[in-house]
């Protein structure tokens, strides 16, 4: 949330990093927004393996105490899920 | 079907009993982490067989989650155990899972490729369902302790996630 209020307030040109924490198989905000250029960064508690996954789309490996990320190129909204838990959903509305 | 069916009788007797019983014939802590941990032992040894004997990607991929995540949660039971000073303790519940397990992986052995395949999955669709339902019903609840109930939660969230993915797993097998 720091580095999002940063990169808006100095320069818009700046990416911003937009973090996602997972504890006990929920995605925490579940509905994110980014822009173009950002990162999302998933921190996984639990001490079990999870993913980010767009159907169809990309995947985001998210190691057991561990963190994934990936670089948003695309504008849209996508839902997202866990590939070995697909009773844990997010949402991402990415802009311009 | 048969070992299916032992399998939840053994999940009803459980059931049913709780509303009569109360207190007297609740499962205790010790017992209830002796069950929780014997289901996951179980799922854990029907994803070897798989792993070994399917030759299906999705199927092998998906026995592979279900042993990385009860391995996983497994550990985590007998961490908390060892630190609560609890002893798991045996009983007619494990007893009974143990039993119908060993026989449904037996009617598996016998079984090959796309069949092996239908028959794992299925089995796993209903075991997770019949375990999600104990631990819902009459785990969770007869937990006294917190920290014991925190995990078995934790654990129902999991295996909810993973009946999901066996229902995907058996629609695309269909």
């Amino acid at each position: 949330m720091v580095a999002l209020a940063l990169a808006f307030s100095a320069s818009p040109a700046l990416a911003a990093t937009i973090e996602v924490t997972i504890d006990k198989l929920v995605f925490s905000p579940a509905n994110i927004e980014a822009k173009v250029g950002d990162t999302i960064e998933w921190t996984n508690n639990d001490v079990i393996a999870h993913t980010a996954t767009v159907k169809g789309g990309w995947e985001v490996a998210i190691p057991p105490k561990s963190k994934g990320r990936i670089i948003v190129k695309t504008a849209g909204a996508v839902d997202y899920f866990c590939r070995f838990h697909p009773n844990m959903k997010g949402r991402l509305e990415v802009s311009p | 079907m048969y070992i299916r069916s032992i399998a939840t009788l053994a999940a009803l007797l459980l059931v049913s009993a709780a509303p009569y019983a109360q207190a007297a014939e609740k499962p205790t802590d010790p017992q209830i982490a002796h069950i929780a941990y014997t289901a996951g032992v179980i799922d854990i040894e029907a994803a070897k067989q798989a792993i070994k004997d399917s030759k299906n990607k999705e199927v092998v991929d998906f026995a592979k989650d279900m042993e990385r995540d009860h391995e996983a949660v497994n550990k985590q039971a007998l961490d908390l155990l060892k630190k609560l000073k609890v002893k798991p303790e045996d009983n007619a519940t494990s007893q009974a899972l143990t039993k119908a397990a060993k026989e449904e992986r037996a009617k598996l052995a016998k079984l090959k490729g796309a069949d092996f395949d239908k028959a794992y999955i299925e089995n796993e669709v209903a075991y997770h369902k019949q375990v999600n339902g104990a631990l819902e019903t009459l785990l969770i609840p007869s937990a006294s302790n917190a920290e014991l109930k925190s995990l078995l939660e934790t654990g129902l969230k999991i295996f909810q996630g993973h009946q999901q993915h066996a229902e995907h797993v058996a629609g695309m097998l269909k």
